[in-house]
């Protein structure tokens, strides 16, 4: 029977969740890196025992954790990262220039094809690649030289890169920072553009600026790499054109305010969002914890909220704290910045805590396991 | 141990403890004179995973909510060739690598 293991990434630790298919019984390991903070931990598509976690601390920095037994021991690896050539720089929150710093490693991407080949997305915001299984790290740096590079601006959470997707049968990436926006390379990395077009945002002084936008996540399913759905600060958003354009297909969520988005494991026209009240309050609508599912790829939603909590809930879902995992019927998984992480085994009809009591959750990552 | 050599003692946080897989005290051998920069380059020689904790990897400045303690004074301003007071040289102190106190 295949297996279930959840990587989750807290502010006090990183834990391990595996459960058989059923998905009805958990155990849950950990903490491992007790007190630091576990932006995020992935394993390698190309061999499910490797897993990368990245563990940071304000006061020692960033650290690279890798595992190759599937998370239940780690060993430490490369943390220097450099930025390639000129530093450069970026604007302020105040808008004055402000030299390019890093401060952490916020998402891991494994390679599909090669376990010892992960990319990091770091604040300030900028990609790195390992090919040694994350001892050495090197910037691709042709996403940080685009020439709108200097007009990058932090949003609340940093000037980071959080979200990478690889094209999968090509060498596409898609990036996605916050908050300059959504950027596309066609060159596994040495090219970008800004792929921004349709988005508006209206905190910045052109809504409709070719780049500016807080873009929160991008799903993406691998059978229709083209078709991309976005979180944005405000808005839920869907391309057709790899990103070329955007058009909105919030339809009639409460809220177009949220971090977290996700597709369907098996029908690629299948969508999730946890809408989330406000940016100025970050909890779900009137208390009431509700994951919203359109089956129409975006435009027409409905609430699901059997087993989740409907009154006096006042948590957030951070952008990297969904997950999906592969089995049928899907499973799907959230953590909350209250420490829960909530799992569905049928496409999110039915809903109940795998725990409750976890430091808030960061990042939450599925490994469908034979 | 050579005549130019000294044992130091060096008290780390917990959390480099822990990644360093040590308990109580390192104790190093360390190429006179003794300076805050010839410490922390042997600590880190002996335990590379500590390289970017304490001092950024790259520019090698001290990472701001980390401090030095040596003989009762906070000598994490001082620059790092500056010769370590003798009671740390010697080891009959230990050099206090703290990390900040905070909340969270």
């Amino acid at each position: 029977m295949s297996r279930i293991r959840l990587f989750v990434g807290t502010r006090k630790g990183a834990f391990v969740l595996t459960a058989d298919g059923t998905r009805r019984d958990w155990r849950i390991d950990g903490p491992f890196f007790g007190g630091w903070e576990i932006y995020h931990a992935k394993a390698s598509p190309a061999d499910p025992q490797r897993v990368y976690a990245c563990q940071w601390s304000g006061w020692f920095g960033q650290i690279i954790q890798r595992s190759d037994d599937g998370g239940a021991s780690w060993e430490p690896v490369g943390n220097q990262f450099v930025y390639s050539g000129p530093t450069g720089e970026h604007l302020w929150y105040d808008g004055t220039p402000h030299p390019w710093e890093f401060k952490r490693v916020w998402h891991l991407e494994p390679s599909r094809d090669d376990p010892d080949e992960v990319y990091a997305g770091v604040e300030d915001a900028a990609l790195f690649r390992s090919r040694d299984g994350g001892r050495r790290w090197e910037e691709l740096a042709g996403l940080r030289r685009h020439p709108s590079a200097g007009t990058w601006q932090p949003g609340a959470g940093g000037l980071c890169l959080h979200t990478l997707l690889p094209g999968p049968r090509s060498p596409r990436l898609i990036a996605g920072i916050s908050a300059a926006g959504a950027f596309r390379s066609e060159d596994g990395g040495e090219t970008w553009r800004p792929i921004n077009r349709g988005l508006r945002s209206e905190h910045i002084p052109d809504p409709e600026a070719e780049t500016g936008h807080c873009v929160h996540r991008i799903a993406m399913h691998d059978s229709r790499p083209d078709v991309l759905f976005m979180q944005k600060h405000w808005g839920v958003m869907r391309s057709d054109d790899g990103g070329a354009t955007w058009r909105d297909v919030g339809g009639n969520l409460p809220t177009d305010f949220g971090f977290a988005i996700e597709v369907h494991a098996n029908q690629p026209q299948t969508v999730y969002v946890i809408p989330i009240t406000s940016d100025a309050e970050h909890y779900p609508p009137g208390g009431a914890l509700r994951v919203w599912r359109s089956t129409t790829g975006g435009g027409e939603w409905e609430p699901l909220t059997r087993g989740l909590p409907q009154t006096h809930c006042y948590v957030n879902v951070l952008r990297d704290a969904t997950a999906v995992d592969t089995l049928d019927p899907c499973g799907l998984y959230f953590g909350t910045t209250g420490g829960q992480v909530y799992a569905s085994a049928d496409a999110g009809e039915t809903w109940d805590a795998i725990v409750r009591d976890l430091p808030a959750v960061l990042s939450v990552e599925a490994q469908t396991l034979p | 141990m050579s005549r130019r050599e000294a044992a130091v003692r060096i008290v780390l946080p917990a959390h480099l403890c822990t990644l360093a897989k040590v308990s109580g005290e390192v104790v190093l051998s360390v190429r006179e004179p003794v300076t805050l920069a010839t410490v922390l380059e042997a600590l880190e020689a002996r335990h590379p995973v500590l390289r970017g904790t304490i001092r950024d990897g790259h520019t090698g400045r001290r990472r701001p909510f980390v401090r030095f303690f040596a003989s009762r004074q906070d000598i994490s301003h001082a620059q790092p060739e500056t010769v370590l007071p003798s009671a740390v040289a010697r080891g009959a102190e230990p050099l206090l690598v703290i990390a900040a106190i905070a909340g969270g």
